[in-house]
């Protein structure tokens, strides 16, 4: 009970470092992001339904043959990707608002870029896993063997920078009273040329397109992953401090 | 420990704080009273580091705010009336959690100690969505002193608590005050802050109206002491 301690064991608590070690305190919130998703599942659940749903709606609303389908699937795919990303990054950053939690995680003595590339990688991993169970799901569905090694790279670097972005834009919507419907309203503007990019490299990759051809669009976006990244890095600890 | 020189904070065309000057000694327990919307909860989260002053000067442990922000936030604990505990996870978990990014040391021993001193260390592998308010609420004074920090800060930290709760988070905070730490809270319970501090500052339109220790209240009690101040 309460009384049964009044003194505090330790007298000196020793700090590994005064002001926090970047890379622990980065690993810090992903193990907690990833430990509390494993018991509520409620994030990873909602992207996956969502999903599913979607290319299942757009299975059934474009009813054409092997060969369209395979022109339309880069488009579909992304379309898929990035309607679901936004309930994952949404529900990412209201569940360090409901209890308070955001307080907690700013009031650490650490740099505020950490608790964003703790969050960026957390809801990156969550998106990864999510398209590996979309894309065999899309293969059977639609008759398009997705499994090229090309496209796999297309679509972790898509996500990247979609996450990367979406993170930062999360932090700043989850403020407002109306964070569920400003969040896509900002972030699509924004990841246009990332996803423009992303669709124009998977449907080189699926139609099996010269290299020299593809490797423009990929450029592209390793250059949107690094500014967008960097932008983050640089603006984070402005967007989340009243 | 706290200085606070002619603070103001406007958000927008709203001004908050007009010129709050403040002066905490090491091991004082400063209650800030005041009506609602008197900017107590803005001043508290300008000293969490959590807001931008906009003019002024704010000195913590002898840093200064908000240049060196990180060296302040390492020497302060904040419990506010919402947990900052996440509800899925574990208590141990949730104090592990805020003890790696305070890069603490011993860390398994701190948070057994921590979970003794607030009364949880049998619940200490349930899940915090399962604990009532005022276990939430002393799991939150124990993720808020886990690092030792010298300065303590409590925004109301009694909303929302029975009568029981209450009266076991006095205990708590006792025990937090015991270790010579240095306390600013804010309250609308009169009788509480009566009981647990040793100076009482009222703050009213954006400044610090009245200030008055323990020593200087007993010719009179707390509520005339506030009402005057108010008045004035």
């Amino acid at each position: 009970m309460v009384n049964k301690a009044t003194e505090l064991k330790s007298m000196t608590i020793e700090r590994t470092r005064p002001a926090g070690s970047f890379i622990k305190a980065v690993t810090a919130v992903v193990w907690k992001d990833v430990r509390a998703e494993f018991r509520s599942r409620e994030l990873f659940s909602a992207m996956l339904v969502f999903s599913l749903l979607i290319i299942l709606i757009f299975n059934f609303a474009l009813e054409l043959d092997i060969k369209t389908r395979q022109s339309v699937t880069a488009g579909v795919l992304w379309a898929t990707f990035a309607f679901a990303g936004t309930l994952g990054l949404n529900r990412s950053m209201a569940i360090e608002k409901d209890r308070g939690c955001l307080d907690g995680l700013l009031l650490a003595p650490v740099d505020r870029s950490a608790i964003y590339f703790g969050k960026m990688i957390s809801n990156l991993a969550f998106m990864l896993i999510v398209e590996i169970i979309v894309l065999p799901v899309y293969s059977v569905l639609y008759s398009v063997n997705l499994f090229q090694p090309g496209l796999l790279l297309v679509i972790l670097l898509g996500s990247i920078g979609y996450v990367a972005v979406g993170t930062l834009l999360a932090a700043m919507s989850v403020q407002t009273r109306t964070r569920d419907i400003l969040l896509p309203i900002l972030l699509f503007p924004v990841v246009i040329p990332v996803l423009l990019a992303a669709v124009k490299a998977s449907s080189g990759f699926l139609s099996g397109a010269e290299l020299a051809e593809i490797l423009l669009p990929i450029n592209l976006l390793i250059a949107y992953d690094v500014i967008f990244i960097a932008v983050a890095f640089m603006v984070f600890d402005s967007v989340v401090e009243e | 420990m706290i200085t606070v020189k002619k603070l103001v904070k406007r958000f927008g065309l709203k001004i908050v704080l007009r010129g709050v000057d403040l002066e905490v000694q090491p091991g004082e327990f400063v209650a800030l009273l005041g009506p609602n919307g008197a900017g107590k909860t803005t001043f508290l989260r300008i000293l969490a580091s959590l807001s931008r002053p906009t003019l002024g000067e704010v000195n913590i442990a002898g840093y200064q705010l908000p240049n060196q922000a990180s060296q302040v936030r390492a020497r302060l604990g904040v419990v506010s009336h919402l947990p900052l505990l996440y509800g899925d996870l574990t208590a141990e978990e949730n104090l592990r959690f805020y003890g790696r990014m305070y890069g603490l040391t011993d860390l398994e021993q701190r948070i057994s100690e921590v979970l003794e001193m607030v009364g949880l260390e049998t619940r200490r592998r349930d899940l915090v969505r399962t604990f009532s308010r005022g276990m939430q609420q002393r799991l939150a004074i124990g993720r808020a002193v886990l690092h030792d920090p010298d300065v303590v800060l409590f925004d109301e930290p009694y909303t929302g608590l029975d009568q029981d709760a209450s009266s076991m988070l006095d205990e708590v905070l006792k025990t937090v005050a015991a270790k010579g730490r240095t306390v600013v809270m804010t309250s609308h319970d009169l009788a509480r802050a009566e009981d647990l501090a040793t100076r009482f500052d009222i703050l009213s339109r954006g400044v610090i109206s009245a200030s008055a220790s323990r020593k200087e209240l007993r010719k009179t009690n707390l509520l005339s002491f506030y009402k005057q101040a108010l008045a004035g």
